[in-house]
C-alpha cells in the first residue's frame, strides 16, 4: 500500500466507459502494475477454484461498494472518509461471507480468514478513494467491473502456473499424468507452498515488465 | 507451569513458524513498501507492534464479552476494523503529542496501518483459531508484532545489500523483492514442524 502510485482513471470523466473497462484489465492491472491487494493475491492462489471464488468475491464487494460510495460521495467529510469507505465495504464484505459460507462451505474453509481480508485489500478502498468518491454512478461501476475482472483473471493465470506445476491438475481436472500414476510428471511440491506463490509473481511481474519495455 | 509453557510456545510459534508475513502473507503491502531503509522497517515494525498488541486483546475482550453471549457475530467484521482504526488513531495522537520527532519520520505510515492485512488477520486468526483465555490472545497479538518486525527488519537488511547488486533490468524493484521474499520463506520453512 506505502508504494501505491497514483491512478490517472479517474481523470477522463468525459463517458468514456469501454477505456474504464479494458484500463482495469491491461493498463492499470491492479496486480500487475499497480501492486494491489498482494496478500490475497500470493494466499489464495495454490488453486484455480479458490482463486475464482476469491475474485468474484471482489468483483461483488468492489462494485457494492464503489456503488454506495459514488452515491453518497456528496456527503462526504474528509476527515471521516476512509472510516466510511471502511465501514461499507466491511458490511458488503460480511454478506459476502456469510454467502459463500453458506453456499460454498468447502470454499469457505479453504479461504479461511482471507475473505474477510478483502475489507483492508488494497483494491477496493483503494478504488473508492481514486474513483467512486469523485466520478458518477455508471463510471464508478464499470471502474469496479474492470478493476475486478482484471483481479480475477490475474488470480486465475497465477493459480493456473502454480496448480499445474504443483499437482498436474487445472480447476482439479488432471491434465499431466502423474509419476506415481504410471505418467511421467513429477508434482513440484515447493509450488503450493508460499514459495511458490512468491516465486512465480516475482518472475511473472518481470517477464511483464521485459514484454511491456521491448513494446515502448 | 502448564499455561507458562503454553504461552511460551505459542509465542515461539507466532513468530517464527506460523510468522505471519512468511507464512500466512499478511502484511505483505508494508513488507514490500518500507522495507527500502532498515531504521524505518525498524520503526514501521514498532508501531505495528503496538497496534497490534492492542487491537489483539481488544477484539479478543470484544468477542468474547459484548458479541458472543449476545449472538451478535455478525457484525463481527464491522466491530474489528472499528477497533483497528480507532487503536491507530490513538497511537498517532499521542506521538504526535509526545514524539513530535517520531510522528514527522513516520509520515503518511502511521495512518496505513489500518489497512496493514497482519493486524486484522491477527484479530481473524485468533477467533479462527479458537483462543479462549485472555493471556494467551495477549501473548500471540504480541509475538505477531514481533515476527512482523522480524520479518520486515531481515528484509530491509537484505534489500540494503541488494542496491549493491547487479540485478537484471527488468527485474528491478518489486519483482526481485518478491524473489528474495520467496527464499527468506524456504529458508523459514526449516522451522515447521518444530512445535507441534
Amino acid at each position: 500500500m506505502a508504494n501505491e502510485p497514483k491512478t490517472t482513471a479517474s481523470d477522463n470523466t468525459g463517458g468514456v466507459y469501454k477505456e474504464t473497462l479494458l484500463a482495469g484489465l491491461w493498463r492499470e492491472n491492479p496486480v500487475f502494475r499497480l501492486l494491489l491487494g498482494m496478500c490475497p493475491t500470493l494466499a489464495v492462489t495454490a488453486a484455480v477454484k479458490p482463486s475464482l471464488t476469491m475474485g468474484l468475491c471482489v468483483i461483488f464487494v468492489l462494485t457494492c461498494s464503489n456503488i454506495v460510495v459514488s452515491l453518497m460521495r456528496k456527503f462526504l467529510k474528509p476527515h471521516l472518509r476512509i472510516l466510511m469507505f471502511t465501514l461499507t465495504i466491511a458490511t458488503f464484505v460480511t454478506i459476502a461471507d456469510l454467502f459463500v459460507k453458506a453456499f460454498q462451505p468447502r470454499m469457505s474453509e479453504v479461504l479461511g480468514p482471507y475473505i474477510p481480508l478483502i475489507i483492508v485489500n488494497c483494491i477496493i478502498i483503494g478504488r473508492a478513494e481514486a474513483c467512486a468518491s469523485k466520478n458518477r454512478l455508471g463510471l464508478s461501476i464499470i471502474d469496479a467491473l474492470g478493476m475486478g475482472a482484471g483481479f480475477t483473471l490475474t488470480l486465475c493465470v497465477l493459480a493456473g502456473i502454480r496448480e499445474i506445476l504443483s499437482t498436474g491438475a487445472v480447476f482439479e481436472i488432471q491434465i499431466l499424468a502423474l509419476q506415481d500414476q504410471g505418467g511421467w510428471f513429477t508434482p513440484w511440491a515447493a509450488m503450493s507452498m508460499p514459495v511458490g506463490a512468491f516465486i512465480t509473481l516475482g518472475l511473472l511481474l518481470g517477464l511483464i515488465n521485459a514484454v511491456t519495455r521491448r513494446k515502448a | 507451569m502448564d499455561t507458562l509453557t503454553t504461552l511460551l510456545l505459542g509465542f515461539i510459534s507466532i513468530v517464527i513458524i506460523n510468522n505471519l508475513v512468511l507464512t500466512k502473507f499478511l502484511g505483505i503491502c508494508p513488507y514490500l513498501g518500507v522495507s527500502g531503509r532498515i531504521d524505518m522497517a525498524f520503526g514501521m515494525g514498532m508501531a505495528v507492534t503496538f497496534v497490534v498488541t492492542l487491537s489483539g486483546t481488544l477484539t479478543w475482550l470484544i468477542d468474547h464479552l459484548i458479541l458472543m453471549p449476545y449472538g451478535l457475530e455478525v457484525t463481527r467484521y464491522v466491530c474489528f476494523i472499528l477497533v483497528i482504526a480507532g487503536a491507530v488513531q490513538l497511537v498517532e495522537m499521542y506521538v504526535r503529542k509526545f514524539f513530535p520527532k517520531l510522528y514527522d519520520s513516520f509520515g503518511i505510515f502511521l495512518p496505513l496501518i489500518t489497512t496493514n492485512c497482519a493486524i486484522l488477520g491477527l484479530c481473524l486468526f485468533i477467533n479462527l483459531w479458537g483462543i479462549d483465555n485472555l493471556p494467551e490472545a495477549v501473548v500471540l497479538s504480541f509475538g505477531a508484532g514481533i515476527g512482523f518486525t522480524m520479518a520486515i527488519c531481515i528484509m530491509a537488511g537484505i534489500r540494503e545489500n541488494l542496491n549493491l547488486a547487479d540485478v537484471p533490468e527488468c527485474l528491478q524493484g518489486a519483482p526481485i523483492t518478491l524473489i528474495t521474499a520467496g527464499l527468506l520463506t524456504l529458508a523459514f520453512m526449516g522451522f515447521a514442524g518444530m512445535i507441534k
